[in-house]
């Protein structure tokens, strides 16, 4: 009971690391760039909202309208400021600058708010569950996994059924070739900059309402989003959600079995499925993302 | 009519691989290092300790631009090794073994864990390999922290030491740390210069170019991270025998892969004496800045920011490029005798365009 109780939490937090891991995923499939500072993105949406909500006294869901709308501006800056200018250096060039602004997102959160942890008060919803069969579902987990769902759901319909996500992949695919039927590559790249970092600013919100955040979380995020898409299979959105359950269920049978070594064996089936299936468990699925 | 074909004799091609400049930073290179060792017997132990860290660092940016700037591979872990290092000599001393004895062998250790580890990150290219080693890293952390022996989660110190004369004990530390440290740079210098180098500059500066002349770089590529794996893991057992006590959150913390980055793209990444700079103004930087605690780091990272941003081939690059400067030639200089067509306008192949590979690409 106690280990069916542990693979359910573990789904229902492969929800969180599938957010995460959306975008992350998004950004590394068009514009090929690891964005390192992915998760302290994250983190920055999760204490600007606690900042409008507790701080300034805004309505919960106007604060993370306005921290959502914020992230995507910030995205799409990030594109234009950062990675934009850099496409001409090395290659690692773009990646070694995400990493910087990585290294500033999270130091300058600590000055700021102070290492304790906090979290975004969700009232009643956020301690709500029911049981299931003696089995616990917390009400906001389960939303959580909903919105990732409907996230990874969108996105994938987006990049399949509207000229939107032609574009896209076009342009992930062959950057060059697609400008010459006309499409605009560095827009493109923009708005799926724009995207990537506001479905990070989403989950970095889920996160703290699910649990107690501290300024310098965003690495731990950013690697357990990355390790979901590699156990996943890169290119497959589908995958991301499965690598994401995986991760979670490993992390917390782990856990049970040790409560201080759930992270660890999440990192050890990671290092397990690089060692055995290094393409992922759901390679070559058909949408490139 | 009877023409007269004149084939020209062929040109003679002459490669240079050396300049007068070379010689002189070797020279002043010598008299540097010789100056150095003497320092313990010149300047208050303070100095001595200062200068340990300098060298961990110069010992750092050395391996860590050698894999970024060199094999192309951007590891955020090599903290991983770093702390692997230091927590390699408490083990070692343990165990009986002279305390100054296993720094270079926790670089051996450490290069014997890059080996394998190798195998499994090198299934992941570019930017996934940068998080894979970070993956990596944590599992190290994760696992010394579950050794009773070694401190587990709140650390330990170094005793094998403590009855040794403070004095004289930093005076070995530094020693030993400047010994590893001309170690590195020497034989960094020279495994860059060899046919490893220059097939690694070739896939670096223009890979399709490389490949169509059938150069492979996977076995070179790995030879380097496990050789600058060693080398991170000799600057954390210097760090430890300097500060004496290793906690795994700080000696397996990523805030050692910032200061790696930061003195490479400040210095000049992807060229040999770049690292070194950027070593030493990191330094500088410390010593004016370090009470500042986060803003610190937040400075470091808004400094490299602007840096890969505006001045990508960070503080050497640029002066190598404008002045034509090279302390440490790795190029190969060829120079062409005078074209019949363009007599006189001798065709020159200038050691800034091996250096700094960007110009083929705006």
């Amino acid at each position: 009971m106690r280990l069916l109780d542990a693979v359910v939490q573990g789904c229902l937090l492969g929800g969180q690391y599938a957010l995460f891991a959306a975008g992350l995923s998004l950004m590394f499939g068009v514009l090929k760039v690891v964005n390192l500072a992915h998760g302290d993105l994250g983190i920055l949406a999760a204490f600007a909202a606690i900042g409008l909500a507790a701080g300034a006294g805004l309505p919960l869901a106007l604060a993370v309208g306005v921290v959502l709308v914020g992230m995507l501006g910030i995205g799409a800056a990030l594109h234009a400021g950062l990675l934009a200018r850099t496409t001409g250096a090395l290659p690692q060039i773009s990646m070694i600058a995400t990493f910087g602004l990585s290294v500033v997102i999270g130091n300058a959160l600590q000055e700021v708010f102070s290492a304790d942890p906090r979290a975004l008060d969700l009232g009643w919803f956020g301690t709500a569950g029911v049981s299931l069969g003696g089995i616990s579902v917390g009400l906001l987990p389960a939303a959580v996994l909903a919105v990732a769902v409907l996230a990874l759901t969108g996105l994938h319909l987006a990049l399949t059924r509207t000229a939107f996500g032609r574009r896209v992949r076009a342009t992930a695919d062959d950057p060059g070739t697609a400008a010459l039927v006309g499409v605009d590559a560095r827009r493109t790249y923009l708005v799926v900059t724009a995207l990537a970092v506001g479905l990070a600013g989403l989950a970095g919100v889920a996160y703290a309402a699910s649990s107690l955040v501290t300024p310098l979380a965003g690495p731990s995020r950013l690697i357990f989003a990355f390790e979901a898409v590699v156990i996943g299979g890169l290119g497959s959105l589908w995958g991301t959600l499965l690598g994401a359950m995986v991760l979670g269920v490993a992390q917390s049978v782990g856990s049970v079995v040790d409560p201080s070594s759930g992270v660890l064996v999440g990192h050890l089936v990671f290092l397990m499925v690089l060692a055995t299936r290094p393409a992922g468990l759901l390679a070559r699925a058909r949408v490139r993302a | 009519m009877s023409a007269v074909v004149q084939t020209p004799p062929a040109p003679r091609v002459q490669v240079v691989r050396w300049s007068r400049t070379a010689s002189a930073s070797v020279a002043g290179f010598a008299v540097l290092v010789a100056v150095a060792a003497a320092v313990p017997m010149l300047f208050v132990p303070l100095v001595g300790n200062r200068l340990t860290a300098l060298l961990a660092l110069v010992v750092l940016a050395v391996t860590w631009n050698a894999l970024a700037g060199y094999a192309g591979l951007v590891s955020v872990g090599q903290q991983g090794f770093f702390g692997l290092g230091a927590y390699a000599v408490l083990a070692l001393s343990d165990l009986g073994v002279n305390a100054y004895l296993s720094v270079p062998l926790a670089g051996v250790v450490c290069a014997l864990v890059a080996l394998p580890s190798s195998l499994l990150l090198f299934r992941l290219r570019a930017g996934q390999f940068a998080i894979g080693t970070w993956v990596l890293a944590e599992v190290f952390r994760l696992l010394v922290s579950r050794v009773p022996q070694l401190g587990a989660g709140t650390g330990r110190s170094l005793t094998s030491t403590t009855g040794v004369d403070p004095a004289l004990r930093q005076a070995l530390t530094y020693w030993t740390a400047l010994a590893m440290t001309v170690l590195v740079l020497v034989g960094a210098f020279a495994l860059l210069r060899s046919r490893v180098g220059i097939r690694l500059q070739a896939v670096r500066d223009d890979e399709n170019a490389a490949r169509s002349l059938g150069v492979g770089v996977t076995g070179e590529k790995r030879l380097v991270f496990v050789l600058g794996s060693g080398g991170a893991g000799v600057a954390g057992a210097i760090t430890l025998t300097n500060s004496l006590t290793a906690q795994p959150d700080n000696m397996f913390g990523v805030q050692w892969a910032a200061l790696m980055i930061f003195m490479v793209v400040i210095g000049g990444i992807g060229a040999f004496e770049g690292p070194i700079i950027g070593a030493v103004l990191l330094f500088v930087v410390q010593q004016l800045f370090d009470g500042l605690g986060n803003w610190y780091l937040v400075g470091l990272g808004v400094l490299a920011v602007v840096a890969t941003l505006s001045a990508p081939r960070g503080v050497w690059g640029e002066l190598a490029h404008r002045r034509g400067w090279t302390a440490a030639p790795l190029f190969h200089d060829v120079r062409w005798p005078a074209l019949p067509l363009a007599s006189g306008a001798a065709a020159r192949h200038d050691a800034a365009d091996t250096t700094v590979r960007e110009e083929g690409r705006r």
